[in-house]
């Protein structure tokens, strides 16, 4: 197996933060095992945008993973995070299967509002789910590592591990799946769709699998969530928080596979403290650098490496 | 010879409006037939039923003695019968030579192969050769945004190109290109297609062009054919002159204005 | 039967009140082919302002019912076509032309920024001005009570449900916006001034969403978030009618009231659900809903 210069800054990136986080406090170890994983939920924004669908309900299958680490934990006795993240895969792939035969026939505006429409049902089932603690949520049980607890001291370095250890495999795979040959066919589609046509493409079957993948790495985005965090409710599946993915997608852009792992850490880290500075304009912020990426950065800030690279070239 | 594309009553309505009506056509196999009529004619409505873009309300298509009527351009692709755009349709955002890679990929297997790289370097090697032979090699690592008419032009032809197609229907190849390159462009396309040994289909409302490159000319009237034959025969015919090419006479002497 | 008779009162009643909400959404979509993600806030803002005004109404000792309805009119028209109009020649004129996707993204950002513009004028605590509900007290129907204002939010919507109608089918600007819908370049070749028609367009839409908030603000308590649950249910609405048609709305409306008032009266934890199963069984057969229709590309 060749590796290209990409993979090799990702490995060299991931073991990096891997070191760098044994002398890091907890509350940055945290923090940054948040944005991977919110990172892994973005990524499938990103699958779906390269498509030229973009989804305000993400959150459906970032949910689904949450709950089914909170729900296999509590009534199935899983303990082991990958089972556990297994178990959410397995869950979300089933229901994205069903879904993406109705999601692949919609495009633009109907496609996101689609979307939106069936994590809010997610949302709303789980909001009268009085057994799952309804808006509250229920805690995630302590759960171990193959061999490791996560109950000693340093389980939070240990969730870190663990989401660099998925994200460093999911952005290797993302990373040549992008240069695949289903990869640049979903380019092709959000491009021209007639002539992906006329060239004895199936479009249904391309975006289908596309948004299936999609909707497994989100799964274990919100799985690793639930076990950083320790604790799911429904807000996970709200639709503004959907949004949330659509903005760091946006922010980060599609141009490579690191993006949103940029753009998730910086979304992540200025909420920790806008939200303390400015609850009550926390959103408005996010709306006015929303607007100015759309003005400004409509390749988002991905475009500024490429764009500082060609000027030194 | 063999006949490769076989229309009986072919017709298309929308609501109360009539498209095209019985249209009942042969082609055989290594032929280059021009398609002339004025706007609305019925010419891309013909073109739009034939490669299944456009389901027809009435008749039926053959294609190599099969019938293919209601199938899909993907179908049909695997057939062998494709076609070029009067708009080129084209991956804009992405780099030419990946506009090339993608369709040979998806002609080269019968199981589209999702997951190995797109770029390989057989498919490279391919690609470079036809945009060699279109002459448009120098577009190679451009996005296609960056091309002029004429090249887009010659992109969308050589896509459809792609795959070993039988039988290629060109939507006016040489609309939106300027006098002086319509000639070296179609020059360009009828080598690659004889190359190729493709029976052709085309639409053009250029009558110099359709002199200089067609053998057999079907002429279309408010949905029909009213006259189909060699390009002579048909070009003289008094109908013809009336209802088709009488409002291209100032395109008669295109040398005129150099 | 008097569950049904309850499902169909019920029902229409909350199907009066999602028109209202959605009458605005799919006019605009109708003309502008913008799907205004920052409706729901419209909404918001009619209501904070329909109740912060009948309070300090209400606060001064007033006690008159058609003063109340004159307050809110007032409010929600005022805050409704200035807003729009903010929001149209500030930020969406800018923008025409683009994706369809990218204008629900703007309109998204839209949305986030009003959010946090009505928490810092109205802070977070809720706002209630039950005052005209209570007043207007309620009839029985047979051994079923209902609420005088509830039907009055009928008579309202029927109102104006008809003087849309009105306004598209038999009026001249009516024509006009329907052959901008039909084909903006030609209206534009012929002289339609499209950019006029648009803010017109937008205001109204922005006004109509304003007015359902300030309608709505006597029977709900006015909190931060009311705007974005409104326009996921609008949504729904519109979607299961077909997007941008009047017609399609009062009938989504009226599908999605009874289905939802049915719910509640036999199963009320899957009133949610069936708002959206609703939805998607519409578009499993009508891919575009009930009169909705897909546009073909020209290649």
């Amino acid at each position: 197996m060749h590796l290209d210069k990409t993979e090799i800054s990702l490995i060299g990136v991931a073991v990096a933060t891997a070191l760098a986080a044994q002398l890091s406090p907890d509350w940055l170890v945290f923090t940054l095992t948040l944005a991977i994983s919110t990172a892994l939920v973005v990524m499938g924004v990103v699958m779906l945008m390269r498509a030229g669908l973009v989804s305000f309900g993400q959150g459906l299958f970032y949910c689904l993973g949450g709950y089914a680490v909170g729900l296999g934990g509590r009534f199935l006795g899983i303990t082991d995070a990958l089972l556990l993240i297994g178990l959410g895969v397995i869950v979300t792939v089933a229901v994205a299967m069903i879904l993406g035969l109705l999601m692949t026939r919609y495009r633009e505006i109907f496609f996101a509002m689609l979307s939106l429409a069936f994590s809010m049902i997610l949302y709303g089932i789980l909001v009268k789910s009085h057994g799952l603690g309804s808006t509250d949520g229920f805690g995630v049980v302590d759960w171990t590592l193959l061999w490791l607890e996560s109950e000693t001291a340093d389980g939070a370095n240990m969730a870190l591990l663990l989401a660099i250890g998925l994200a460093l495999t999911i952005a290797l795979f993302l990373n040549r799946y992008f240069k695949s040959s289903i990869g640049l066919a979903c380019e092709a589609i959000r491009e021209n769709e007639v002539r992906v046509e006329y060239m004895g493409i199936s479009r249904q079957q391309v975006l289908y699998i596309n948004y299936v993948l999609a909707a497994a790495v989100g799964s274990v985005g919100g799985s690793m969530t639930a076990l950083a965090a320790g604790h799911v409710d429904p807000t996970l599946a709200y639709w503004t928080v959907s949004g949330e993915f659509v903005f760091i997608a946006l922010l980060g852009g599609t141009g490579h596979v690191a993006a949103p792992f940029i753009a998730a850490l910086i979304f992540t880290l200025v909420r920790t403290y806008a939200v303390e500075l400015a609850p009550n304009a926390w959103q408005m912020i996010l709306g006015i650098v929303l607007l100015l990426i759309i003005l400004f950065l409509p390749k988002g800030i991905w475009s500024l490496f490429t764009r500082k690279k060609g000027a030194a070239s | 010879m063999t006949e490769i594309l076989k229309t009986e009553g072919l017709s298309r309505y929308f609501g109360a409006v009539t498209a095209a009506e019985d249209i009942s056509v042969t082609i055989t196999a290594g032929e280059i037939v021009g398609v002339i009529g004025a706007n609305g004619a019925g010419k891309t409505t013909f073109i739009n039923m034939v490669t299944g873009y456009l389901p027809p309300s009435k008749g039926s298509i053959s294609f190599g003695g099969n019938p293919i009527k209601g199938l899909g351009p993907r179908k049909l692709m695997r057939k062998g019968l494709t076609r070029s755009f009067q708009i080129p349709q084209l991956f804009l955002e992405l780099p030419v030579i990946d506009n090339l890679a993608i369709a040979l990929a998806a002609a080269e297997q019968k199981q589209f192969q999702m997951l190995r790289p797109v770029r390989t370097p057989e498919r490279l090697g391919s690609a470079e050769e036809i945009l060699e032979q279109m002459r448009i090699s120098q577009y190679r690592d451009e996005m296609v945004t960056a091309m002029p008419q004429g090249a887009r032009k010659l992109l969308d032809i050589a896509l459809a190109m792609l795959g070993s197609p039988r039988m290629l229907l060109l939507d006016e190849p040489t609309s939106g290109v300027s006098l002086e390159e319509k000639y070296t462009l179609m020059d360009t396309v009828m080598e690659a297609v004889h190359a190729r040994g493709l029976t052709v289909l085309f639409v053009e409302h250029d009558m110099e062009i359709v002199r200089r490159y067609v053998t057999r000319v079907l002429a279309f009237a408010n949905g029909v054919v009213i006259k189909d034959g060699p390009v002579e025969e048909v070009l003289a015919d008094t109908k013809v002159q009336e209802l088709v090419t009488g409002k291209y006479h100032e395109h008669k002497n295109p040398g005129g204005d150099a | 039967m008097l569950t049904v008779w309850a499902i169909l009162i019920d029902g229409f009643i909350y199907a009066s009140w999602l028109f209202l909400v959605a009458a605005g959404l799919t006019v605009i979509y109708g003309v502008m082919r913008i799907l205004n993600m920052a409706h729901g806030s419209l909404y918001a803002l009619g209501a904070y302002a329909a109740a912060s005004a009948l309070g300090l109404y209400y606060a001064g000792g007033g006690d008159q019912l058609w003063m109340a309805f004159v307050i809110i009119a007032v409010c929600a028209i005022t805050i409704g076509a200035i807003t729009g109009l903010a929001i149209e020649r500030g930020l969406l004129r800018l923008m025409y032309g683009r994706d369809e996707i990218l204008m629900l993204i703007i309109t998204f950002a839209v949305l986030l920024i009003l959010e946090d513009v009505m928490k810092l004028i109205w802070g977070t605590t809720p706002y209630f001005a039950y005052q005209p509900y209570a007043a207007m007290g309620r009839i029985n129907i047979d051994v079923l009570t209902v609420s005088r204002y509830d039907l009055m939010v009928l008579v309202v919507s029927i109102v104006i449900g008809a003087s849309l109608w009105f306004w598209l089918e038999r009026t001249r600007i009516g024509k006009i916006l329907r052959s901008i819908i039909h084909d903006r370049e030609i209206s534009q070749a012929m002289g339609v001034n499209v950019e006029r028609m648009f803010t017109i367009t937008f205001m109204i839409g922005a006004t109509l969403g304003a007015i359902a908030g300030g309608i709505t603000a006597p029977i709900i308590s006015v909190v931060p978030g009311i705007g974005i649950e409104v326009i996921v249910l609008a949504f729904a609405v519109v979607v299961t009618g077909g997007l941008g048609s009047i017609t399609g709305a009062a009938i989504g409306a009226i599908i999605v009231g009874l289905a939802r008032a049915t719910s509640i009266h036999t199963m009320p934890e899957l009133e949610l659900f069936i708002i959206y199963a609703v939805m998607a069984a519409v578009l499993v057969f009508r891919p575009h809903g009930l009169f909705g229709q897909a546009v073909a590309r020209k290649i």
